[in-house]
């Protein structure tokens, strides 16, 4: 889709379909090319097929139609351990009967590398995740952080041009993995190794990649980078599926100049910027993030129509406010706007008119 | 920032803590957990005295009877008094030879010549019927006794039975233990080995172990593929497949050794298949069963679930990913396995391994059903002296050298391999 | 309460009373036992209303000494050879039969006057004579069938595996006399060093050949399976295999070793009286010469020799002929010295284990 047509990639998915049972398909029709030193990461529920790729990928699946190439070769009849493709693993894998330095240096042991360059270049990898002086050490007495970075310099340590990383932060709490996620991108930044990163969490997907692939029913819905995957979802998919989101169900009324007229279910008229949408009377999925929805009449633009909206409920976040309006006859309307100096805090009942800029609202496919 | 994660804040280590109302903590929490012991040893008090009065106690009493027989001081006072009283050497006089006769009339009185006779015989064959014909006719015995036992009969002037009998005379031997390992005392009191034609147990124990070590290897060479398989099969088709795995354990003893014959035999469908196929020539059909074979093959059968089941539960566990970790870094297949698969497995070989080869050693139905001759195993004899031979004492002294060399065994393994590494599932 | 207590008590009582009404025999197993249930079990039963519990074992004198050392026997009558009831007798395991309580001969002959010379001893009294013959199957020699003990030893006339007892007795003397060692001068020959030493090189001439077996259901069935063309066999189960069951089997009247066998009661039976009364019952001359119709071994009652007719399995086979104490099958027989083997069973018995450990 996004993908194909593209100028030849270092990774090149083409045409690939895989079946497990010869009757329902995981992957289908995949096309993606990514240029060398990207990080892409796959998105997506599980079962989307977004695991089924990488395993395909690192050799452990074989593709049931199609081709994939690495810097142009095709791989499908390469074994795994000729790829020279790094892999972290969602439970790290690190082999539990050898110590974190025999770990690391077991990828240069099998190639053949000798014992002075090796131990050179497994004190390079440890210092590289700020462990040295934890080579003696087995993978059970580590914590969870740790055991990551060892996987990490692993994968690494032998120097591949390409890694995947397969849900590599699931395992660690929020704090410990929002820092990992930093230093991953920064190791990434610093190497300028190619990374596939399979992840089903949005907000990781989001501060980590330079593009991010959605899936979805073994397809990719959309590939993008993170702020047009997020400001300009390409279906009510991708628009449900990262970040937060108000749904309103219409009909296209007209489009014209780049604009559409929605009349929502319950009678209301409201703009929307016509995405995948056929013309009009074609039913659609007005999807409005809730930080772009104002009340103050001052920020509404002049030229947009309005819609009534009753607080069902104030929520103090902190930073921001969050309410839950009741519009359209749908009660889980939300809004968040900042705790600015001096602004208003709404009450529930209270009755107020909300509006939004036409670009901010995207009228989708209904799926 | 690595160590910030690594190191939880240590326990309070200042001085000695109390309780809010000032009991030093140490004192009331041992107080705390002595009740919950004490109900915890109530609860396995009957499992321990069951295991004392079914276990400990019988293998105690027979690591007694392998090296205390008084069938001949309890029988034969008055003798056992003067060997006491005369030290190796002295040359049995006429008062040797009262005692021997007031013994004699009392073996009579007391039905008890067989007994006697039996012991002596144990280690001086054919002196049984000496002990019998003569109490049978003790009471004809009169001074002087030396000439009136030399004429009932001239054996009794054997000087080796003079000494087997000090020997017997002590309740507290060594000699089943010289027996079992194929040595006997000569007239002089001298350890020697028995005569080639008599030995038997050394080659036994030998061999037995080395059956033992056949089959163990045999079972991990033919349970590993299936436990690897059981370990990776989806649960249903794993459990499917284990029932196969568990059926030698449902099944009879003898419906199984039934079938190892109808098999194995010379007629049996192995042949039979066999010579249809052209493999072998009609004349020429294989020996499976009645031999050492037929011993290998049934046992390994037998004891092949219990290789499995420790190796099923040890890889069950291994995720593939520690094998596609190292695929992915660079190994093949087989240097995946011989490096990190076969390694993660060594518990539980080493537990199967264990468990195998001691069920082996001491296994006796089997060999004794299907070994033939050259089957036989140690414990064959073991079982011949208990119930067959009736020489407790011997069949005791062969099982503790058993027992010991298991133990010896169990220990070098633990040195080698370490108890705690085991993995029984 | 009371009533149940007093209603469990009687119910105890008639339990208990219940089982001093039985006895319990260990015996042999296979078709010999069942020769023993129809001929004594079942008439005693009917006689007296004692009923006889029979239990099997691969030698009833095996189990003895444990149960009598352990203070816990269990069985009342035992079926044992010869010799281990001498044996046994002379270690006390036994208790003495008084021979007063053996019924006499119909016609009057007191009782030890009618048994056979040797046929009642201390502690046991003989029922049969069975003997240790060779068996061959007669569909693997056609033409030139063997007719004596040599012929066993004689691979390759007489092409085939051999089936053997595991155990020295009577294979030795077998082995001597077909190396042609008369009947009458075994025993003597054994006793020496010399003869063991030609025994054991005997059987190592076909030691590669044999099959060897430890119940004695196992010959009739190698011969069957024709794991076996010849095997050392008891003579009973091959009659009963070839006589009731068809098989193709015959027996070599030449070079084989009989011995009598007989009940022994245990030191410390549960039930002695009811034991003595069986034996008493049950080696009367009518029971022994009916047991002879069930199965070929010989009775050991003189009086009851006429009285044997024909094999009640078939109800037309003559019995005398295949009885062990036929005059016709003692050409080249050899009785079994029991003094011999209680002396040196267990010597033997070594050799013997130390010789088929061997390669």
């Amino acid at each position: 889709m996004d993908g194909s047509g593209q100028a030849r990639g270092f990774v090149e998915f083409d045409r690939v379909q895989k079946s497990y049972d010869g009757v329902t398909l995981v992957v289908k029709d995949l096309n993606l090319a990514m240029p060398k030193g990207e990080f892409l990461t796959l998105l997506g529920p599980s079962g989307s097929g977004k695991t089924t790729c990488l395993m395909m990928l690192a050799g452990f699946e074989t593709a049931t139609h199609g081709e994939i190439r690495l810097d142009g070769r095709p791989i499908t009849q390469v074994p795994p351990h000729r790829r020279g493709i790094g892999m972290v693993f969602q439970n790290y894998a690190l082999f539990p009967h050898m110590t974190v330095a025999e770990n690391l240096a077991f990828p240069l042991e099998v190639r053949g590398i000798g014992r002075a360059a090796r131990e050179e270049k497994v004190r390079r990898a440890l210092d590289m995740v700020q462990m040295a002086g934890f080579g003696g050490r087995r993978p059970a007495q580590l914590s969870g952080g740790q055991q990551q970075r060892i996987a990490l310099a692993r994968a690494l340590v032998f120097e591949p041009e390409l890694v995947l990383m397969d849900e590599p932060l699931g395992a660690l709490d929020k704090q410990l993995r929002e820092r990992m996620q930093f230093e991953i991108k920064h190791l990434h930044e610093r190497l300028g190794i190619t990374v596939v990163y399979v992840t089903h969490d949005q907000s990781e997907a989001l501060t980590m990649s330079d593009r991010v692939a959605v899936f979805n029913d073994g397809m990719i819905q959309q590939l993008a980078p993170p702020d047009e995957l997020y400001e300009r979802p390409a279906n009510s998919f991708v628009a449900q599926f990262i970040g937060e989101n108000n749904r309103l169900p219409g009909r296209i009324e007209s489009v014209e100049g780049g604009r559409a007229l929605v009349r929502l279910d319950t009678g209301e008229l409201i703009d929307a910027t016509p995405v995948n949408v056929t013309g009009p009377g074609a039913r659609t999925l007005v999807s409005i993030r809730p930080e772009r929805v104002e009340f103050k009449p001052d920020q509404i633009p002049a030229d947009a129509h309005t819609i009534e909206a009753e607080v069902l409920e104030f929520i103090y976040m902190g930073d921001s406010f969050r309410t839950r309006l009741r519009v359209a006859g749908s009660d889980d309307f939300i809004m968040k706007y900042r705790n600015a100096a001096g602004q208003r805090r709404l009450e529930p009942g209270e009755r107020v008119t909300i509006g939004w800029s036409p670009a901010d609202a995207r009228a989708l496919d209904m799926p | 920032m690595a160590q910030s994660e690594a190191s939880s804040p240590g326990p309070e280590t200042a001085g000695a803590l109390t309780t809010a109302d000032g009991r030093p903590l140490a004192a009331a929490l041992a107080r705390a957990s002595a009740r919950a012991r004490r109900r915890a040893f109530l609860l396995v008090l009957p499992l321990l005295a069951f295991i004392l009065v079914t276990f400990v106690l019988p293998i105690g009493q027979m690591l007694l009877r392998s090296v205390h027989n008084d069938a001949f001081p309890r029988n034969m006072p008055a003798l056992t008094a003067w060997f006491s009283a005369n030290p190796r050497g002295t040359e049995p006089g006429e008062d040797a030879f009262a005692a021997l006769a007031a013994d004699l009339k009392g073996l009579r009185a007391n039905r008890t010549a067989g007994e006697v006779g039996t012991r002596v015989n144990y280690e001086f064959s054919g002196t049984r019927s000496l002990f019998t014909a003569t109490a049978r006719n003790a009471e004809a015995l009169a001074p002087p006794y030396r000439e009136a036992l030399l004429a009932a009969d001239p054996a009794w002037g054997d000087p080796r039975l003079w000494a087997v009998m000090r020997d017997a005379s002590r309740a507290i031997t060594p000699n089943f233990y010289l027996a079992a390992l194929d040595r006997a005392r000569d007239e002089t009191g001298a350890v020697v080995r028995a005569p080639p034609e008599r030995r038997i147990y050394v080659l036994l124990f030998e061999r037995t172990f080395l059956v033992a070590g056949v089959i163990t290897a045999l079972t991990l060479l033919l349970g590993y593929p299936v436990a690897h398989l059981l370990a990776t099969l989806p649960l249903r088709w794993s459990n499917l497949l284990m029932i196969f795995v568990l059926l030698p354990f449902w099944t009879s003893l003898l419906v199984r050794t039934t079938a190892w014959i109808v098999l194995l035999q010379g007629q049996g469908v192995v042949n039979n298949v066999l010579v249809a196929l052209g493999i072998v020539p009609d004349s020429g059909r294989l020996s499976l069963i009645y031999n050492q074979t037929g011993t290998i093959i049934a046992m390994t059968h037998i004891l092949l679930p219990f290789m499995i089941l420790p190796l099923y539960s040890v890889m069950r566990p291994i995720p593939p990913s520690y094998t596609r970790a190292a695929r992915s870094l660079g190994a093949s297949s087989w240097t995946a396995f011989r490096r990190i698969y076969f390694p993660l497995t060594l518990p539980g070989i080493a537990a199967g391994g264990l468990l195998v080869f001691i069920l082996a050693v001491g296994y006796y139905i089997t060999p004794a059903l299907v070994g033939g001759a050259s089957g036989q195993l140690i414990s064959n004899l073991i079982a011949f002296h208990m119930s067959s031979s009736l020489n407790w004492s011997l069949a005791a002294a062969l099982a503790a050298i058993l027992l010991a060399a298991v133990l010896l065994l169990y220990w070098l393994y633990d040195r080698l391999i370490g108890i705690d590494n085991l993995k029984l599932g | 309460m009371t009533r149940l207590l007093i209603l469990t008590t009687a119910l105890a009582g008639a339990a208990g009373m219940a089982s001093a009404q039985s006895i319990t025999v260990l015996g042999w197993g296979g078709a010999y036992t069942q020769s023993q249930v129809e001929a004594y079990h079942k008439p005693f039963t009917a006689a007296t209303g004692i009923t006889v519990i029979s239990v099997d074992s691969d030698n009833p004198a095996t189990p003895i000494p444990a149960m009598v050392e352990a203070n816990n026997v269990t069985i009342d009558v035992a079926v044992v050879e010869y010799a281990d009831a001498v044996r046994l007798c002379d270690e006390g395991m036994l208790e003495v039969i008084d021979h007063a309580i053996l019924p006499p001969a119909p016609d009057g002959t007191p009782a030890m006057e009618d048994f056979l010379p040797g046929m009642v001893t201390d502690c046991m009294v003989g029922t049969d004579v069975f003997a240790t013959i060779v068996a061959y199957n007669t569909t693997a020699f056609p033409d030139n069938p063997p007719t004596t003990i040599a012929d066993f030893f004689d691979t390759e006339t007489f092409p085939g595996k051999r089936g053997v007892r595991r155990g020295a007795k009577a294979t030795l003397e077998m082995a001597l006399m077909a190396d042609g060692v008369p009947a009458e001068e075994v025993y003597s020959v054994l006793a020496t060093p010399e003869g063991v030493d030609r025994a054991f090189a005997k059987l190592d001439s076909i030691k590669g050949d044999i099959v060897w077996w430890q119940t004695g259901s196992q010959p009739p069935q190698l011969l069957a399976d024709g794991e076996v063309t010849m095997s050392i066999a008891w003579n009973g189960r091959i009659f009963n295999a070839a006589v009731a069951e068809g098989q193709p089997f015959q027996i070599i009247w030449d070079g084989q070793v009989y011995e009598p066998e007989g009940f022994v009661i245990p030191k410390g039976a549960p039930n002695l009286d009811a034991a003595l009364q069986f034996v008493a019952f049950a080696t009367s001359t009518e029971p022994l010469a009916n047991a002879a119709t069930w199965i070929s071994y010989g009775p050991t009652r003189a009086s009851s020799a006429p009285l044997v007719g024909v094999f009640k399995g078939d109800g037309v086979t003559p019995m005398a002929p295949h009885l062990p104490t036929s005059p016709e099958n003692l050409a080249n027989a050899l009785l079994s010295d029991y003094e011999f083997w209680v002396d040196r069973d267990a010597e033997l018995n070594e050799r013997f284990n130390a010789w088929l450990a061997a390669n």
